[in-house]
């Protein structure tokens, strides 16, 4: 079982590396994203850091769609879902795996690359710090909650604007608590353990629900 | 071993494909469906497999596993080979073999079995169609399954390739396995059960 797991591991890494798309993109697509921003708003540094952290998750849940659409839209195409499904593994714990690939290749590298990011955005040093750590904590939220709409579009041709649309309203929670806690700790009423324990939480009820989530949509498509 | 299926029905959308289908094939034995397009041949195969639900019948492989399905102990080969163009195909058999549980064959031998050794580390974007072919029969012998479901498994191989093919079949079939097929071409397997699906709906 454990030596299934880490092939199939291995084998999400070797694709997200080998074909590109997923990883590198969406720091690239996260990159353009800050950077545009201060363009529409305008130099005006204290409205910039007042309201980075806000801007560097939005960049994050948009960049973390880039590559959800693919999660098992390319196994379905290829006839590969179809033997997962009868593989030793349960669909579960291949959701749990693939899931865990995807946030290792887009929502890490987006929280290593934040607090560079926010540099463009102004902001303080202790907020630098805190973004990092809630897009560390809330990404696998984003993932795993995109996961059951990734399972749920995997047979449609045009799935990646069904899924942003089914998707991007349930990301809504983590975004507010994920905000609020980088900017807790900047200053504020709230201290910031408060919102990010929230926010943790969000992540782990994800992560269950998600794979029980996806593993039962893969399992209902009759296509 | 006995593969028992009875007074299976299939749908697709609504609409019945075949009712009430039973047969049931011993340890050794082959089973080539035949029929027209649309007949269901690749739905019985995708229904045994666990792929798509049945409305009603039973199905089960008396003297296998009791705690595992009908698909977990069957090795699926369908229209689509399962072949990702990034990895190679000593990378894909490894993966493969993991997965699929009940390790059998080492990739290498697999693949020499089916004539691809030489292109064991190149990606398989670069392989032809009949190449990923055989690539995916390989994949039958790097995990063992008692049931092998083979829908048009001789699609785009070369006679050679059909003979190393039939061989394999033979080969399972002579240490106990069983194997059900599609096909509009002849397989050339000896001693197999015809199994003529009816008319499409």
């Amino acid at each position: 079982m454990t030596g299934a797991l880490a092939a199939l591991l291995r084998r999400e890494l070797r694709l997200a590396i080998r074909i590109g798309g997923g990883g590198t993109m969406g720091l690239v697509f996260f990159l353009m994203l800050v950077t545009v921003v201060p363009f529409a708003i305008g130099p005006d540094l204290n409205l910039l850091s007042r309201i980075g952290p806000a801007i560097l998750w939005i960049a994050a849940a948009l960049s973390t769609l880039l590559g959800l659409d693919r999660l098992f839209q390319a196994d379905a195409e290829d006839g590969s879902l179809d033997l997962l499904r009868s593989g030793v593994l349960p669909l579960e714990l291949v959701v749990l795996v693939k899931g865990l690939a995807h946030w290792l290749t887009t929502g890490l590298p987006l929280a290593i690359a934040a607090p560079f990011f926010g540099l463009l955005l102004a902001l303080s040093p202790e907020s630098l710090g805190a973004v990092s750590l809630t897009l560390l904590a809330g990404t696998p939220a984003l993932t795993f909650i995109g996961a059951i709409g990734a399972a749920l579009t995997a047979s449609l041709r045009r799935g990646g604007l069904v899924l942003s649309i089914l998707v991007l309203p349930l990301m809504v929670p983590v975004l507010i608590f994920g905000v609020s806690a980088a900017g807790a700790a900047s200053g504020g009423t709230v201290p910031f353990l408060t919102p990010f324990l929230v926010l943790v939480a969000l992540s782990l009820f994800a992560i269950v629900s998600g794979c029980l989530g996806a593993a039962a949509a893969l399992r209902s498509d009759q296509g | 071993m006995r593969l028992v299926v009875e007074g299976l029905v299939c749908e697709r959308s609504g609409r019945p494909v075949f009712e009430g289908l039973s047969f049931a094939a011993s340890a050794g034995t082959a089973i080539v469906l035949l029929g027209p397009n649309g007949a269901g041949k690749s739905s019985l195969l995708a229904i045994l497999a666990g792929l798509l639900e049945a409305p009603a019948g039973i199905m089960r492989l008396e003297g296998g596993d009791p705690d595992a399905s009908l698909g977990e102990q069957a090795h699926y080969l369908g229209h689509r080979d399962a072949v990702k163009p990034a990895l190679s195909p000593r990378e894909t058999l490894d993966i493969w073999r993991a997965l699929l549980g009940a390790p059998l064959a080492m990739p290498a031998a697999a693949l020499d079995r089916l004539g691809l050794g030489h292109a064991a580390d190149l990606p398989c974007a670069y392989l032809s169609a009949g190449q990923r072919r055989r690539l995916a029969l390989a994949r039958l012998l790097v995990s063992h399954r008692p049931l092998w479901l083979l829908d048009e498994p001789t699609a785009a191989l070369d006679h050679a390739s059909q003979r190393v093919f039939a061989g394999l079949v033979a080969e399972h079939l002579a240490a106990g396995g069983i194997a059900v097929a599609a096909t509009h071409i002849p397989l050339g397997i000896d001693g197999a059960v015809e199994l003529r699906l009816g008319t499409p709906a």
